[in-house]
């Protein structure tokens, strides 16, 4: 029995909300129903084909969205470790070492870089790197990457270590477990649903970064979105929606396989 | 002095300028049951996590069979503690949670097996050796918690209110259980409740503590029946606290004037001087008499029906109320609302406290 104060019961929410549900998502939809045209044109439809994704894997450009592919890969597996690892330890820190000296600006200087405009931050990394004399490549787009993603995977981190009480640490102690065994043992297992979701966002925030790629990749070497950009400056091609449906279809399985890990934690406990 | 397990030599325990424990000194003996019994607050659990090595001590020793262990941290200290929230590794089994204690002390596999199937006999747990902990009942958690800490054989096991999260009728027999076990181990048990019907039934001695400090140790039979202050007195049980002038105290006895003018000489807790004071008395050991008999006289002001007694409080002239309690049987006289009447009792029944 819906209330009077039911939000369905308001004049103009249902229009209002599939206003909201098709400017989000109808682009998305046409960019992946277009991926499957047959026809050379974007806008016109020529039957349904593969062409596209043959193209994406076996044409002209196919060895450049390969390389581009692979950096955009490589870069985010080994920045979402690092940025794991790294906020794990953060975490760890903030919620297990008691009251220390620092502990809010630590706090607000982990996670201020979310609030940060992300221009700002490119701008700043890229004279930075220049500053030192740091010649702009794989290793600035990877230092800048690790660093950027520790935010995203320090949140699920610390909101799972904040749920678990320190008691079970406490009573593997007295169970002779010295300080490390203690964490490897009870605290890592119990913290690892809130690491691989981190782990998971810390990935997806990589693979799909443009701006501040963008400025430190420096030239002669392109991640995934760099290269879409770069080809899409020459005029859109169907090809490049076939690429494009391929990073969404990666992306969204990421995201929910992290959900999926989030709640299976949950039911656990 | 190798009778005594836990020694606990003038302990003190600040929070900032918070005093948690005050000069606490405690001599705990080998295979003991031993109950620190007061109310929330009082600073009972923070003693117990200073002996497991949870908190460190500001100032003071513990000794645990002669050697100092104050410095050392909870891993090194073969002693074991029961949670009250039990903190089972939720990642893990029963068996899995009960060997991990033994792993870590450096047993093989099979000898840690071995100890598990035994200590899982121990609680009657067998059956569950495959679950988690989330698959088992609470009463059940709580053996698991049990078997975890008493598997590594510690010298000294430490229990922090294990009983509170289960309901009362498995409370009462849990009791009687934990208090077999312990006779069955020889293990010293150190068992921190805020339930003295819970201290009275289990333990060999109580430590009854309050506001940081102790405020006396024995036997439940002398907590029960020769309190030492007020605090001891009101917490343990029932009890009539009246108003009296000391007039003197010696060899052990006090004489003292009950309000009506009355001279009355009794037991006095060491300590005890002249000057005003309270005596202590059970409701049980009050009797109700004709008024020119009684050592007190007082009119009736109030009859509370409780099953099997019932409780009459009186009010003495110049006096606080005084809580009677008498059986209710068919044979008793009752008497009635606003009727003045006798109070008496045995020399003996009553206790000049320190105050």
């Amino acid at each position: 029995m819906a209330a009077k104060t039911d939000l369905r019961r308001f004049t103009g929410f249902l229009p209002m909300t599939f206003v909201c549900l098709f400017l989000l998502y109808a682009p998305l939809i046409i960019v992946m129903v277009y991926s499957f045209n047959d026809s050379k044109s974007i806008t016109n439809w020529g039957g349904l084909s593969l062409r596209w994704y043959e193209e994406v894997f076996w044409g002209v450009e196919s060895a450049k969205f390969k390389a581009a592919a692979l950096n955009s890969l490589s870069i985010a597996v080994v920045a979402a470790i690092s940025a794991t690892t790294i906020a794990t330890m953060a975490a760890t820190a903030m919620l297990r070492a008691g009251r220390f000296r620092g502990k809010s600006i630590s706090f607000a200087l982990i996670n201020l870089p979310l609030m940060v405009p992300e221009i700002v931050t490119a701008v700043a990394t890229l004279v930075f790197f220049s500053a030192i004399g740091f010649t702009t490549g794989y290793l600035t787009i990877l230092l800048a990457h690790i660093v950027f993603c520790i935010p995203f995977a320090y949140l699920p981190i610390a909101a799972r270590m904040q749920g678990i009480e320190d008691v079970y640490e406490q009573a593997a102690m007295d169970l002779y477990a010295t300080r490390f065994e203690t964490f490897r043992l009870i605290l890592l297992p119990l913290m690892m649903p809130g690491i691989i979701s981190g782990f998971l966002l810390a990935f997806i925030i990589s693979l799909d970064d443009f701006i501040i790629t963008n400025f430190v990749k420096g030239a002669g070497i392109e991640t995934l979105p760099t290269a879409i950009f770069g080809s899409v400056k020459q005029g859109i091609k169907p090809n490049i929606m076939a690429i494009s449906t391929l990073l969404l279809m990666v992306s969204v399985g990421f995201v929910t396989l992290s959900w999926l890990v989030g709640r299976m934690g949950q039911n656990k406990k | 002095m190798t009778d005594i397990a836990v020694d606990i030599i003038d302990l003190t325990k600040c929070y900032g300028d918070f005093v948690a424990l005050k000069n606490v000194s405690l001599g705990i003996q080998d295979n003991e049951f031993f109950t620190l019994l007061g109310p929330s607050g009082c600073g009972k659990t923070t003693l117990l996590r200073t002996i497991a090595g949870f908190e460190d001590v500001s100032q003071g020793a513990i000794r645990l069979y002669g050697e100092d262990i104050a410095g050392l941290p909870p891993n090194k200290r073969p002693v074991n503690t029961v949670f009250q929230q039990y903190a089972l590794f939720p990642h893990m089994n029963v068996t899995q949670n009960v060997m991990f204690g033994l792993l870590r002390l450096g047993q093989g596999d099979a000898t840690a097996r071995k100890r598990v199937t035994e200590v899982l006999e121990l609680v009657q747990l067998t059956r569950f050796a495959d679950r988690l902990p989330s698959q088992l009942s609470g009463g059940q958690q709580q053996r698991v918690a049990l078997a975890r800490a008493l598997a590594p054989n510690p010298k000294v096991l430490l229990l922090d209110e294990p009983l509170s999260a289960l309901d009362l009728k498995l409370r009462q027999a849990v009791r009687l259980e934990l208090k077999q076990i312990q006779q069955d181990t020889g293990i010293t048990f150190i068992f921190v409740t805020h339930d003295q019907e819970e201290a009275l039934t289990m333990s060999d001695r109580i430590a009854v503590i309050n506001d940081g400090q102790v405020q006396q140790v024995g036997t439940p039979r002398e907590i029960y029946e020769a309190p030492q202050n007020k605090f001891v007195a009101n917490f343990i049980g029932e009890t009539n606290l009246i108003g009296v002038t000391v007039v003197d105290v010696s060899g052990g006895n006090a004489t003292c004037t009950l309000p009506g003018g009355a001279q009355f000489t009794c037991p006095a807790a060491m300590g005890a001087t002249a000057g005003p004071g309270h005596l202590s008395i059970r409701p049980e050991r009050v009797a109700i008499t004709a008024p020119e008999t009684g050592v007190l006289q007082g009119v009736v002001a109030r009859q509370v029906y409780l099953g099997t007694d019932m409780h009459i409080d009186i009010t003495p002239t110049g006096g606080e109320t005084i809580t009677v309690r008498l059986q209710n049987s068919e044979t008793t006289h009752i008497p009635g609302n606003g009727e003045l009447v006798g109070l008496n009792f045995e020399a003996g029944s009553a206790r000049l406290l320190v105050d």
